[in-house]
């Protein structure tokens, strides 16, 4: 233990602690912008600037460790004076029209700005001499250099959660800047759309591309039948953005919000995880079949999930090689978008042409992948437009609904029906979880051998998971996999994915079934969700996840009465040819940078 | 005329057998090197002045077994130019400073980081370590020297932006602590020390420590090679004494119309006619990494200011805010006061912004801005304004 003074007060912390963490102990709290608890320190805002008596300069707090007998002033002259300058010479470089920003109420440098009371600016705009243009190419993300204000977080972001290295620092002095490679736009680099630099971004530097007008307008046209779907980790996100704590799930408040807004059919992704299980399972025993049976050396082992469209576009770009190994299924949020304009519009006697199919998702990447031009296999554009659990917030609010008042309300049908394995598709492990239920059952006729369905070996933070589960006393026609070891690995976090990845390709890591989310704790930490983010958020999210979960009647993909009646009245069977036209898609090898 | 000189040394650029100095400290204890480079008091000479022998005590100290020497050659101090002379005239003395570092800590890799404009002296530095390296066998020592080209940017210059470069990534300053000799190189114990100061740990060596102390003054020891450029007849390089007033220096090498040196380069002090006779060049005044700007009355130093600030505005590696955005702002807040666009009083402003990127920015880049800038608007504000 390291003893100092903060302000004059003792106190007692472990070696290592920063000043910063030790000044929060004693409940003094000191400014910051680029420090993030998810990422490493940068030290290069200096917001956070502290005296230390003795020193020859100011030291920044979220860099410096404590040190024996330190004498810490958070808030004297000097570190006033300094504060206050540098928020003054952020803001000169700043385009400080608020008004007018995404993320006016919600800027940590405006935040700053009020609180230290900048008024006066003292110095001049140096914002109105530069040329920025704003990057508006990408479908996901909006990136506007005139906001930012060089924290790096969103390039320490890139390379240290998500290894993608798309965003980075580039040239020196006045012309610094956060680019791409060659200055290309965010839409023609190796970027996944996942959106973790979003949710760090402190300014409005950063920030999805919005579709809330395309979506009003489509809800207020009579001639329109809108439909939306929500996925599962906006259950237990939104709420954070409307006044409760993370963790609080708000399910049945948001189907009764999505009631008010005007939407024809409030529906659920959990119905298209579901099916997705369906697929996807029938998909790994097939190709297990082809490997164990057949000898068929063509067969691609490991399989991975396609669910996430951020590891998706990331596999496309840094792993071309392993394409044929990523399951054909389209995301829920796709085999949904199918569906609405097809099976749905056949129900309920609607037009395709006049649905309007959105979707509301945790994800920025989701933007994108509604946009690929395969994803128009209903002869129509199968998602129109995909909103943020962010942007829901926000029209809840400009609807003036009151959302705290609101009675729980339950999904339309059909396809609103879901089980506890569709909802866990939010937290990472969840399709692992989710498929394991279902495959152990199709291929044992029983029940997965854990306590309450929970295959707890395959939930957790740790960012890359391995576990396996031996198959005994099949049914007959799935008698090959009597004693086959399925093994499997989970990977959250596209820099595990990597890791994971390169693991698979030198052969260290050998599994059948690989479950890669893009997003750390998988969706529930995506790049749409509430900011801020932390492990502590995330971890409270995967918490509601798990509860809702175990509330749910139905706890498995293949017991959902609704996929039951599915493949009975339109669909036939998993892999079968309707299924083909829908529910599957192909992949296109990227390029690198 | 004679009495009018600064007293010249001729340690630096003396011809010596270097293979002696090697073959006597082979057999010497680690810390017994350590020891004399402490006694003789001797202090950087890139600038900053941090007593060399206890920089090698600090990394003699870590455990680690792999260990760096680093020759800082990324000199890109304006109006500096003695390193490019010394690797020219006495790069065997650089190297054997750099075996002596590597003895006294225990490193068995040296690199030299050469400024990149200097590519034109590799051949001659690459001739010159084969010879170094053949000594080095014949001394049964295993320590190797590289060279590493920098590649344009001022702010490598800097100890832990120098790493960042060479070890392939962009030149920007790391927090410190930890410092170099704890975690510098590749996360490896390491000392940098400047050309100079390598080719003094040499002659320290040679002559003894008392032989270093018998020049200089109580806080700065010994001889330093001034580049002394400028409204001068005598531009050149220079090894003089330490502990001269700028008067005795004007009154050497000023043309007779002197009305202020640059000590230091850009990240120096400007110190005026008035304060020639009151201000001595070392560490008890002003301290140089060599620069030696003198200027006549026929020189703007608003001129002088703002060449300055063009060039930390462009050399500033922009990751702080202290540095990146007060550079443009002190550059743009000059022109704005010249041109009648901000009154007088907006440099008091400017003044105090100085002294926060002094105290609050990342690293010495941008903590030395303000000397340039402060001096020059305390003692020449009339020419700033007018």
């Amino acid at each position: 233990m390291v003893s100092l003074s903060v302000n004059g007060m003792l106190v007692k912390v472990p070696e290592g602690t920063t000043i910063l963490d030790a000044a929060k102990k004693m409940n003094f709290r000191i400014p910051t912008l680029c420090q993030h608890d998810d990422l490493c320190v940068a030290g290069n805002c200096r917001v956070c600037v502290v005296e230390q008596l003795g020193a020859k300069s100011l030291v920044a707090a979220c860099a410096v460790p404590v040190s024996e007998g330190m004498q810490i002033l958070t808030n004297s002259l000097k570190v006033r004076s300094a504060r206050k300058h540098i928020i003054e010479l952020l803001l000169s470089e700043h385009n400080a029209d608020c008004t007018k920003c995404y993320k006016n109420g919600m800027c940590e440098l405006q935040n700053l700005s009020n609180e230290f009371a900048v008024g006066d600016h003292i110095f001049i705009d140096l914002n109105t001499i530069k040329e920025y243009t704003i990057d508006r190419f990408s479908p996901s993300i909006q990136k506007d250099d005139s906001k930012c204000i060089r924290c790096q977080r969103c390039v320490r972001t890139c390379e240290q959660l998500q290894g993608v290295n798309a965003l980075t620092v580039a040239f020196k002095g006045d012309q610094q800047r956060i680019t791409t490679f060659e200055d290309l736009s965010m839409a023609e680099v190796i970027c996944t759309n996942c959106g973790q630099c979003i949710n760090r971004c402190p300014t409005g530097a950063l920030v999805e591309r919005t579709y809330l007008d395309e979506v009003w307008d489509a809800i207020l046209d009579p001639t329109k039948h809108v439909v939306v779907q929500t996925a599962p980790a906006v259950r237990v996100g939104l709420g954070e953005e409307l006044g409760f704590e993370p963790g609080k799930r708000v399910t049945g408040q948001m189907v009764a919000a999505l009631k008010r807004l005007g939407f024809d059919s409030v529906l659920d992704t959990d119905f298209t995880a579901d099916l997705t299980i369906m697929e996807e399972g029938t998909e790994l025993l097939t190709r297990l079949k082809r490997a164990l049976v057949d000898k068929d050396s063509d067969v691609a082992l490991p399989m991975t999930t396609s669910c996430s469209p951020g590891w998706v576009k990331f596999i496309e770009h840094t792993f071309p090689e392993y394409l044929p190994n990523v399951s054909s299924c389209k995301s829920p949020q796709q085999m949904f978008g199918a569906l609405a304009k097809t099976y749905y519009a056949d129900v309920r006697k609607l037009d395709p042409k006049d649905i309007v199919s959105v979707s509301i998702m945790p994800c920025t990447a989701k933007k994108y992948e509604a946009n690929r031009p395969e994803m128009r296999s209903s002869g129509y554009k199968d998602v129109d437009y995909v909103l943020t659990t962010r942007e829901l917030a926000r029209m809840i609010k400009q609807a003036g609904v009151d959302f705290n008042m609101l009675k729980e309300d339950k999904y339309d049908s059909i396809m609103g029906a879901s089980s506890g394995a569709g909802v866990i598709f939010g937290a990472t492990g969840g399709v692992m979880e989710a498929a394991l239920r279902t495959a152990y059952e199709i291929v044992t006729g029983r029940e997965v051998p854990f306590e309450n369905l929970n295959i707890t070996p395959v939930r957790g933070m740790e960012g890359v998971r391995q576990a396996s589960v031996l198959i005994e006393d099949c049914k007959e026609e799935w008698s090959f996999l009597n004693g086959v070891e399925l093994k499997c690995a989970v990977a959250h976090g596209l820099v595990n994915a990597r890791e994971l990845m390169d693991g698979v390709k030198s052969g260290e890591i050998n599994v059948h079934f690989i479950e890669v989310m893009a997003c750390p704790g998988g969706c529930l930490g995506g790049g749409g969700q509430p900011i801020p983010t932390n492990e502590e958020i995330r971890r409270k999210r995967t918490e509601a996840i798990y509860a809702e979960d175990m509330s749910m009647e139905v706890r498995k993909s293949h017991e959902n009465p609704e996929i039951i009646s599915i493949y009975k009245e339109f669909l036939g069977e998993p892999l079968g040819h309707k299924s083909h036209e829908l529910l599957h898609t192909h992949y296109t090898e990227r390029v690198r940078y | 005329m004679s009495s009018q000189h600064v007293k010249r040394v001729d340690l630096i650029f003396e011809k010596i057998e270097c293979r002696d100095v090697l073959k006597k400290i082979v057999d010497m204890e680690p810390d017994a090197i350590s020891q004399e480079i402490l006694d003789s008091d001797l202090k950087g000479r890139g600038g900053a002045g941090f007593p060399t022998g206890l920089k090698w005590r600090f990394a003699a100290k870590e455990k680690e077994s792999i260990k760096y020497i680093i020759c800082n050659a990324d000199e890109g101090e304006p109006g500096t130019f003695k390193d490019r002379e010394i690797l020219d005239q006495v790069p065997g003395k650089v190297f054997c400073g750099m075996a002596i570092a590597g003895k006294a800590i225990g490193a068995k890799m040296g690199y030299v980081y050469l400024r990149g404009e200097y590519k034109f002296l590799i051949p001659k530095l690459n001739k010159e370590l084969i010879e170094f390296h053949k000594t080095m066998d014949e001394f049964n020592q295993n320590f190797r020297i590289q060279i590493r080209l920098g590649s344009g940017a001022y702010i490598c210059g800097e100890e832990s932006a120098l790493f960042e470069s060479m070890e392939g990534k962009r030149g920007e300053p790391r927090n410190k602590p930890p410092y170099p000799t704890t975690s510098g190189l590749f996360g490896k114990p390491t000392v940098i020390n400047n050309v100079e100061t390598l080719v003094h740990t040499v002659m320290i060596m040679n002559y003894g420590a008392a032989h270093f102390r018998e020049l200089g003054t109580k806080d700065s020891r010994g001889s330093k090679v001034f580049s002394i450029s400028g409204d001068t007849p005598k531009a050149g390089i220079y090894e003089l004494e330490l502990g001269m007033t700028v008067d005795e220096f004007v009154n050497d090498f000023g043309d007779g119309d002197t009305k202020a040196v640059q000590v230091g380069g850009a990240s120096g002090f400007c110190v005026p006619r008035k304060k020639f006779d009151e201000t001595i060049i070392g560490f008890e005044g002003v301290p140089t990494g060599g620069s030696m700007k003198l200027f006549n009355s026929s020189r703007s130093m608003y001129n002088v200011l703002h060449n300055y600030l063009d060039f930390f505005t462009e050399e500033s590696c922009g990751q702080c805010t202290p540095c990146r955005v007060g550079c443009q702002q002190l550059l743009k807040g000059v022109e704005a006061v010249k041109q009648g666009e901000k009154n007088s009083k907006y440099l008091d402003e400017l003044v105090k912004l100085a002294k926060t990127m002094k105290r609050a920015s990342k690293c010495g880049l941008g903590q030395s801005v303000g000397n340039a800038f402060g001096s020059i608007v305390e003692n020449f504000k009339e020419e700033i304004i007018y």
